[in-house]
Parts: structure tokens; C-alpha cells; sequence
């Protein structure tokens, strides 16, 4: 038995960066537990975004095995990869990635759209949560003539519509002002508090303090663990 | 995604890509209407060309004075003094047991007047046979019912065009007209028909063929037309013509003899050359066409990687992605299609207005064929890069690569 919500045992990763093998992730195991509050740090380029990808089921490792909810992920075909990702995980990048054509509530539901959901039914969600991320005012207005926070804001909706398991950020403050990512974070926090289980992405280590564990990556390799103990290398 | 949900996704698309739909839509379009107007030209040349020779009429054979080519490379004798052709030598060929009809011409010009009017006339002489072995009609008046009866009676049948100067809107029947200064009675006038074998029959006038040898003062021949009673007789009564021409014009059987079927079989040959031109035409402007399609849909769909990239994120399968993909392909390749062909047809049908003689048609098959390669071109292009981005971990499509 594998234990938590997500277990990742000795993942790793290699890319070709042109004929040189460039090693990502380096045999990584990890467990993370329903509610937990994630942040992963480390400097750029030490394969954290690469680690929430895999997470997130964006990306395939070459080897290890990785566990979502006690089953098996890493054998499973692509189409049940999708249907995994649009149930269980909710993803927010550090650049929205709004579809430009698509007004703010268009881009917020396609996640209800992709599950079969009814215009009314959508619509009514939608409405709920912009007004409770403060949208109500932007419902139609397009990204281009969105702030980047409400930007993210639009992306956070989209990621929680259909109450995900689990939301994964990478960098998701990445491109805001102090301010403006200190209210995307409180958001973020706040769907934790329900009971989401969060993890972030990110070089910024007051934003990274924030969260009960505390990961540090360099290299790709977890170096610390934080409260825990500095993991035997 | 509901199939609803699908076609709006879709139709959105195409609406707020106005400009890219544009493109799609546009060479589409474009190649479509370049097919349909390509062959139109091709298959007009090849109806004009069909339409010239069914004029001619069945299994006629056309007899001719001389001999205009050498067999067998032996030196033409009397190559350029060839005996007359004369009216005993119709006589002669219509016991030939093939043969249905001989009509001996004389031919040459004269002067028509009336009521002071007066113009030159190509002038035939020949019989009542003319009339059916050419497939005159008449759209007054009748025909004349004389054989080669040396009674030179003076009536003619006129063209329509002659009929005109001379008459304008009067009845010319029974009037009396002058061929150079002789006095015939005009008893017929041919329907307006145009050319056939060359010859201009609205610019024509017919009359008795002993008339004609008076007013020529000359019994030679121009030619003689027959017919068959039956098709694939050729041969024969080609052998037996010579044999009868020989046996009269001391041993020489001095006459040309031109076949329908030769003249058919020329004409054949040019036809073909003109549809495999068609074919090749039609061939090389859908591969132009399908071309453009192939490339303006390829790149319209490989600019939305970021987009696949994020719906598979969200958690869209491989399935839905190719499906808005080809929905928005069929909605702007069957839009495009029907403005191609409003287009295509269109164009066509105001060359045919403005040129009613070259009888301009789109063949049904490059219809078929045009619509064909853009639905399967256009759908096959946005399917393979949808697909192959649908394929990828969504990681890769969402970096754009
Ligand atoms: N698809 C890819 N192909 C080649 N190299 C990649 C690819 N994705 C990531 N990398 C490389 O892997 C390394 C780790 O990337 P990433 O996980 O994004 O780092 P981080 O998010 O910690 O900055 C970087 O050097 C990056 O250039
Ligand atoms: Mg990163």
C-alpha cells in the first residue's frame, strides 16, 4: 500500500537538449497527504516545474512509478490521463494561459464545458465564484483587457470549477505585483482551508514560506523537506 | 463535451479568428472556382470541336476530282491534270449497291440581283438529294424535286442570310430573282444553321445542277456527295467507286475519296488530345488548390498548439480535441466550397452570356472532384496537426513546440 494522496517513487527524467541528455528530475520520491499545503523552491532551472508537471499528469517520467489516490498512473493511455487530470487537478500557470478569444467566463468554464455540464448550470457556477473572487465586474471582458491578478484570478476559477482534489501552481505570482500576489496567495490558502490540497511553485521565498512544508529542489533533486528533516542524499 | 458544446467551441473560433478564417476560407474558395472555370474552358474547346464535326451528318463519303495524295510512293501520273468529274459519273456510282443517295455539285459564283439589290453568291448546283444527304432544312418555301435531269428548270433555293439582303421581311417565295442576268424563281429558304463541313450555308444559294452547268457553262464537278446505306461499307464501296472511275476514265481511278469515319478518326485524335489536356488542367489546378488548402489549414491549426496544449491540461482527451478541429474544418471548407462554387459557376455562366459560340460547361466530374479534394485535403490537414499535438504530453504543446 502506497500511503497519501499522491506518491511519487524515484521519478526521473531526462530531456534532450539537442544531441546532450540534460537529467531533470533525478530518481525524486515523494508523498503528500490529502489538505496538505505544498511549496517547492529552488533556483531556476532545478526542475520544480518540471516536478509539478508530473504531478499534474502534463508530463511522463521516463522512470518510477507515480500514485494518485492509491492507483497506478504511469501505465495508463493518454485519454485516461485527460479524463484523470480534468476530475482530480486543477492547474494554474504563471502566465494565465487565458485563450485570448474567450471572455472571462468562457475561459473559466471550459473545465465544466469539457465535463458535460449545462449552459445554465455553468453559468450560475461561474457567477458564484467570480463574485466571490471579486470577477462579477469582468465576467465578459476579454484577457487582453484584464490586470495580470485578475488575469490569474480568471485562471484560479478556472482551476477550481470542478472542486479538484488538487491545485497545482507554478509560479502563479510570478508575473504580479506584491500586492496583487499576496491576494492571489490568500485565494489559494483559502481553497486549502477547504480542503484542497495545494502545491506552489516558486523562487520567491516569502511567498514559499507561507506554506506548512517546505520544499527546496536543486539540481533535480529534493535537498530539503521542511518540517521533516534534511532528506539523506 | 456535449456535441452542442462542440460546434459552439467551433463556430466561436471561426467567428473571433476572423482574419485567419478569412485565409482558410479564401484559398478554399479560390480553389475551387480556379478547378471549376479551368475545365470549363477545356471542356468548352472540346464541345466546339465535337459540335463542328456531328454537323457533318452519317456515313458520308465525299467524292473529289484529282488525286491529292500518292500511294505507295509511286509518282501521281496525272497528279495535276485530273479528268472532269462529270454527272454520268454520279450516274454511274449510284448502282453501287452500298450507296443510299448521290448528290453531284457544281459549284462556282455568280451575281444575284433583285429589284436592283445585287450581290456575289457561292452558287451549288446539284439535286434533290443535297437537301437529304447534308441535312438541309428548309424554313420556307420547299425544295426543289429535280434529279439530273438534263431540263434546266429555273428555281433556287437561297440561305438565310442572302434571303435577307434581298427580301429584308418580304415573302420570297415565288419572286424571281437574277443569277448573272439568268432568271430563277426562288421556291425555298434554308434554315439558318451556320457552318458545317466548312461552308457558310446562310451565304448560299442552290440550284438545279443542269441550270448550274448552263450558268457556268461548264459540266465538271465540284464534288460528289454520298451516302451510305450502312456504316462500316466504307471500304467496299470505296473499291467499288475506283473500279467504276477506273473503267470510265481510261484505267485511272483519278479521284480522292474522303470517309467520314477518316475525317472522324482526325478529329479523334485531336478530341483526345484535348480531354487528356482537360484531365491534366483539371489535375494540376486541384493539386495547386490542394495545396493551398493543405498549407493555409496546416498553419492555421499548428498556431493553436498553446490552445490544444491547455485544453488537454484542463483535460480534454485527444478525441475532443480532434473533433473541434474537424468541425471548425468542415465549417469553413463546406463555406468555402459553396462560395467556390457560386463563384466557379457563376464566372461560367457570364462567359457563356457574353460568348454564347464557345459552348463553355463545367464537367459534373470536376465538380465531384473539386469539391472532393478540398473536403478531403482541408478536413486531412487540420486532423493531422490537431492530432499530432493531441498526441503529445501536454507539456510539449503547451510550450508551443
Ligand atoms: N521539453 C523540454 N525540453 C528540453 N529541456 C527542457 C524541457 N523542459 C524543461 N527543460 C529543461 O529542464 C530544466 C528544468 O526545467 P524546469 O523544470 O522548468 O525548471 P524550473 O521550473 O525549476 O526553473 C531546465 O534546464 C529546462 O531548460
Ligand atoms: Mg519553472
Amino acid at each position: 500500500m502506497n500511503p497519501g494522496l499522491i506518491c511519487l517513487k524515484k521519478i526521473s527524467k531526462t530531456y534532450l537538449v539537442g544531441e546532450q541528455p540534460l537529467p531533470v528530475l533525478k530518481s525524486v520520491s515523494l508523498a503528500i497527504n490529502k489538505g496538505d499545503y505544498l511549496s517547492i523552491m529552488g533556483p531556476s532551472g532545478s526542475g520544480k516545474s518540471t516536478l509539478l508537471n508530473m504531478i499534474g499528469m502534463l508530463d511522463r517520467p521516463d522512470s518510477g512509478e507515480y500514485w494518485l489516490n492509491q492507483k497506478p498512473t504511469s501505465s495508463l493511455e493518454e485519454e485516461k490521463r485527460a479524463r484523470l487530470r480534468r476530475d482530480h487537478i486543477g492547474f494554474i500557470f504563471q502566465n494565465s494561459h487565458l485563450i485570448p478569444r474567450l471572455s472571462a467566463t468562457e475561459n473559466a468554464e471550459l473545465p465544466l464545458i469539457l465535463a458535460k455540464v449545462g449552459f445554465k448550470n455553468r453559468r450560475n457556477k461561474i457567477a458564484k465564484i467570480f463574485s466571490r473572487l471579486g470577477l462579477s465586474e469582468r465576467e465578459n471582458h476579454l484577457p487582453k483587457q484584464l490586470s495580470g491578478g485578475q488575469m490569474q484570478r480568471v485562471a484560479i476559477a478556472r482551476a477550481m470549477v470542478l472542486e479538484p482534489d488538487i491545485l497545482l501552481a507554478d509560479e502563479p505570482t510570478g508575473n504580479l505585483d506584491q500586492t496583487a500576489g499576496l491576494e492571489v496567495m490568500e485565494l489559494l490558502e483559502e481553497l486549502n482551508r477547504s480542503g484542497i490540497t495545494l502545491i506552489v511553485v516558486t523562487h520567491d521565498h516569502q511567498i514559499g514560506n507561507r506554506a506548512a512544508r517546505k520544499l527546496t529542489m536543486v539540481d533535480g533533486e529534493i535537498v530539503q523537506d521542511k518540517p521533516g528533516h534534511d532528506l539523506d542524499r | 463535451m456535449t456535441l452542442i458544446d462542440n460546434w459552439r467551441y467551433s463556430l466561436q473560433a471561426l467567428v473571433r479568428h476572423r482574419l485567419r478564417t478569412g485565409f482558410v476560407l479564401t484559398a478554399v474558395a479560390i480553389g475551387v472556382t480556379s478547378v471549376l472555370v479551368l475545365t470549363s474552358l477545356g471542356e468548352g474547346a472540346r464541345r466546339f470541336i465535337e459540335l463542328e464535326f456531328s454537323a457533318l451528318g452519317n456515313e458520308i463519303m465525299v467524292v473529289l476530282p484529282g488525286r491529292k495524295q500518292t500511294t505507295g510512293g509511286s509518282i501521281p501520273l496525272y497528279g495535276n491534270s485530273p479528268r472532269d468529274l462529270t454527272i454520268e459519273d454520279a450516274l454511274a456510282m449510284q448502282k453501287v449497291s452500298t450507296i443510299k443517295a448521290v448528290a453531284p455539285i457544281i459549284a462556282g459564283t455568280s451575281l444575284i440581283s433583285y429589284q436592283g439589290k445585287s450581290r456575289e453568291v457561292i452558287t451549288l448546283g446539284s439535286t434533290t438529294e443535297l437537301f437529304s444527304v447534308r441535312k438541309l432544312q428548309l424554313s420556307q418555301g420547299r425544295v426543289f424535286t429535280i434529279g439530273t435531269s438534263t431540263v434546266a428548270k429555273p428555281v433556287c433555293v437561297l440561305g438565310a442570310t442572302i434571303k435577307a439582303e434581298l427580301f429584308g421581311n418580304k415573302n420570297p417565295i415565288g419572286q424571281w430573282v437574277r443569277f448573272s442576268g439568268q432568271r430563277f424563281r426562288v421556291v425555298g429558304i434554308l434554315e439558318e444553321r451556320g457552318e458545317s463541313m466548312g461552308l457558310d450555308m446562310r451565304q448560299m444559294a442552290i440550284i438545279p445542277i443542269a441550270a448550274a452547268q448552263n450558268l457556268f457553262n461548264s459540266p465538271a464537278l465540284f464534288r460528289i456527295l454520298l451516302e451510305l446505306k450502312q456504316s462500316g461499307s466504307e471500304a467496299y464501296t470505296e473499291a467499288k467507286l475506283r473500279q467504276i472511275i477506273k473503267k470510265r476514265h481510261e484505267g485511272e481511278d483519278d479521284i480522292t475519296i474522303l470517309t467520314q469515319r477518316a475525317m472522324m478518326n482526325a478529329f479523334d485524335n485531336i478530341l483526345n488530345v484535348v480531354t487528356v489536356s482537360i484531365g491534366a488542367i483539371a489535375a494540376i489546378s486541384l493539386i495547386v488548390a490542394g495545396f493551398l488548402i493543405m498549407n493555409v489549414s496546416f498553419i492555421s491549426v499548428s498556431q493553436r498548439k498553446q490552445e490544444i496544449g491547455l485544453l488537454k491540461a484542463l483535460g480534454a482527451t485527444g478525441a475532443e480535441v480532434r473533433n473541434i478541429f474537424l468541425t471548425e474544418a468542415l465549417i469553413v471548407v463546406g463555406l468555402g466550397v459553396l462560395i467556390g462554387l457560386a463563384l466557379g459557376y457563376t464566372l461560367t455562366l457570364v462567359a457563356v452570356v457574353l460568348w454564347p459560340f464557345i459552348p463553355l460547361a463545367i464537367p459534373w466530374w470536376a465538380t465531384a472532384a473539386s469539391i472532393a479534394v478540398a473536403f478531403g485535403v482541408g478536413l486531412l490537414f487540420s486532423w493531422l496537426p490537431a492530432s499530432a499535438a493531441a498526441k503529445q504530453d501536454p507539456v510539449l504543446a503547451l510550450r508551443g513546440n
